[in-house]
């Protein structure tokens, strides 16, 4: 069997510009939320998690000759990718590595008349976005891109890894990116889907979710050679499944989900593996929280540690699955369980075991979950060698 | 025994016509904007779905199209909802939605988000309308890609067979953007069957292509 | 009221997509969600931005949007006490 490892990563969020950085204030239990008014569609601003530009701008200008030519969203890729790479022994360029964009909206802000004016209808195509980047690096292959909603993250990891596996490819990586816009913004706001306050997945008194911005990097390889960790964090089965149900709400009985997890445990058990840790999906609405810990329950994890990074990322949609992947891979690597934020009593109607506080536990294996509109579910394990 | 992946049904529609295992089965002049002409054909196949007025254009393209492919092929109708997965993709994501959408937002002094129309600003809801109108639970992927990519597909979908106990996939191209569309949606199965094979095509980037182009 | 009642169902039947339905089969005192005409929270939402967008009126929590939103009479209702002129 062909190993997937995970060579490095970094985690551009507002909490910092590297894993490392972002991870240190997970531990201290800082917060990435704002009430800026950033994006500003109702009377009461909403908290979001959000950039600040000017330091990508000038962070951007230190490895790139002129920055006009990029969109926001592509500064931020272009910077978590050059980031991971440094960490690695990568050769980027080479025929045997992909890029896999996953994104929901990609460069919806060109949208937006200035932007419309300066970069034109073209760029709002995914794909070209992917090609800017690719370009950037001087990369081999054509990327390729997923936008599937709020599993795209974890999707383009579970499909990446199974390029490996199959020896399809040597090397990926993995780049899940979005930012905040008055589009999307818009777009919850009539759902009725926003809090007017920093998130609290599966807390009692959760109101709903905040939206972040975000880009997380991850680079798998099965070539050693690659990876300059000397203790890498290996990438195990995965699986994506639908609820069937409706195109919005969640499965009451957490059908797709649960059958993702399901087949992740049963083939656990057969190598002998304990799933130690979750790092859930947990968006902090009524609906989501409640039907993740249903499905979490069916397939008898009720008892394994949890915990929600949106509490202090809040939702970075394409770039969700990405970056609390890479969080569940500092986890276990530093055998540390971070606390879930915005959590002080249950709120949903199974017991599960939300993480109260950051503290110590040995552990060897991460499930990452992740569902999104479409009615779509995934999930993938990590897991020391 | 031969297990060998097969390419069993094929549907197309574009140009205001619906072909279906390479024969023309409806058809409306091309003056017909494309959302009358998915509606005459929803009408026509005598779907009895109401929701498929709620949907925007996109997801009507593609829930009519694998509507019309699974008539001519009822026994995929029989496998276990889990083992039936579904991997599309397209050019423009939900481009046209997403216009429609911003419509509603641009003007401050007219700001009425609508959330019927931002529900489908995500070109996976094409895939979750499928799944919800026939109890497809298994595999989902979305893809984006400038042209159609047999081989994208064609290295999932192996995948998906190889990794998972999948027994289904249906795959292909659903794209719609102002007056232009076209879909192209095959189902692929684990056929070990001689006599059942000699109609099919086998599943590969070439066979992939050549349909897709015909 | 008769003529907001007519006026209502045929911008819900818009609103909502409701192509096969007409303005007759919509009956004005039955449920609009659960059971009658079977809506859901898509819809509900949708009626909530019809109200705020051709009526002027917000509704402004779960509860009170349950109660307004009951059926076209009690949407019809709520318009009639409360629209500014």
């Amino acid at each position: 069997m062909i190993p997937v490892y995970v060579a490095s990563d970094c985690i551009i969020t507002s909490l910092g510009f590297s894993s490392k950085e972002n991870f240190e204030h997970l531990k201290a239990g800082v917060i990435g939320l704002t009430k800026t008014g950033k994006i500003s569609v109702s009377s009461t601003p909403y908290y979001t998690s959000h950039i600040d530009f000017d330091l990508v701008e000038s962070r951007f200008k230190e490895i790139a000759q002129s920055s006009a030519a990029y969109t926001n969203l592509e500064k931020l890729a272009i910077l978590s990718i050059s980031e991971s790479l440094s960490l690695s022994n990568l050769n980027i360029k080479g025929e045997d590595t992909l890029l896999i964009l996953s994104t929901t909206k990609g460069n919806i802000d060109v949208m937006q008349n200035e932007l419309y004016t300066l970069f034109g209808k073209h760029r709002l195509y995914l794909w070209e976005s992917a090609r800017w980047i690719k370009d950037f690096f001087k990369m081999t292959n054509t990327p390729v891109v997923i936008s599937n909603a709020c599993i795209s993250g974890v999707l383009a990891i579970i499909l990446g890894s199974r390029m490996i596996r199959s020896g399809q490819i040597k090397n990926v990586v993995i780049t899940g990116v979005d930012i905040l816009s008055k589009f999307v913004v818009s777009g919850f706001h009539s759902f009725q889907a926003l809090s007017p306050n920093p998130c609290r997945p599966f807390d009692i008194s959760r109101d709903g979710l905040n939206l972040g911005e975000g880009c997380g990097t991850i680079i798998l390889t099965s070539d050693e050679k690659t990876i300059a960790d000397s203790n890498p964090i290996l990438i195990g089965e995965g699986y994506s499944g639908n609820d069937a149900n409706h195109i919005s709400g969640p499965s009451r009985t957490g059908e797709g989900l649960y059958l993702c997890i399901k087949q992740i445990v049963d083939n656990a058990l057969t190598t002998g593996k304990t799933i130690d840790y979750i790092s859930s999906h947990g968006t902090a609405t009524l609906y989501n929280d409640e039907m993740e810990s249903i499905a979490l329950t069916r397939a008898g994890l009720a008892h394994v540690p949890v915990n929600s990074y949106k509490g202090y990322w809040g939702h970075t949609l394409g770039a969700a699955g990405v970056i609390e992947s890479i969080a569940g891979i500092h986890s276990i690597k530093n055998n540390l369980l971070i606390q879930s934020a915005g959590y002080t009593k249950s709120g949903v109607s199974q017991a599960i075991n939300v993480i109260e506080k950051t503290e110590e536990k040995k552990l060897n294996t991460c499930l990452k979950i992740a569902s999104g509109f479409g009615g779509c579910n995934a999930g993938v394990l990590f897991h020391k060698r | 025994m031969n297990k060998q992946l097969y390419i069993t049904g094929i549907c197309k529609i574009s140009d205001n016509n619906i072909s279906l295992n390479g024969k023309s089965v409806f058809s409306n002049p091309k003056q017909i904007p494309v959302n009358e002409f998915l509606k005459n054909g929803y009408r026509d196949f005598k779907t009895q779905y109401p929701k498929f007025f709620k949907m925007d254009s996109i997801c009507k393209l593609g829930f009519l199209t694998v509507e019309i492919l699974l008539g001519g092929n009822p026994s995929i109708k029989a496998y276990p909802s889990e083992l039936v997965g579904v991997v599309l993709s397209n050019s423009s994501s939900s481009l046209n939605t997403d216009i429609d959408f911003y419509e509603t937002i641009k003007d401050t002094e007219n700001y009425f988000p609508s959330p019927a129309v931002f529900v489908y600003t995500l070109p996976n809801i094409i895939i979750g309308e499928i799944c919800i109108r026939h109890k497809f639970k298994g595999e989902n992927v979305f893809f984006v890609s400038e042209q159609f990519d047999p081989n994208i597909l064609f290295n999932t979908i192996q995948n998906i067979f190889a990794f998972t106990n999948i027994q289904c996939v249906i795959t292909g191209w659903v794209e719609l953007l102002n007056t232009h569309y076209d879909s192209f949606l095959c189902t692929i199965e684990r056929i070990n069957n001689d006599e059942e094979t000699v109609n099919n095509d086998i599943f590969d980037i070439e066979n992939l292509s050549n349909i897709y182009l015909k | 009221m008769q003529n907001l009642i007519y006026k209502l169902k045929q911008e819900i039947i818009e609103a909502l997509n409701l192509e096969e339905m007409t303005v007759d089969e919509i009956e004005t005192n039955a449920p609009l969600f659960m059971d009658g005409l079977g809506l859901d929270s898509i819809d509900a939402l949708e009626l909530t931005v019809l109200l705020e967008k051709e009526y002027g009126l917000k509704i402004h929590t779960a509860e009170e949007g349950k109660q307004i939103l009951y059926s076209v009479r009690t949407m019809a209702e709520y318009i009639t006490k409360n629209q500014k002129v």
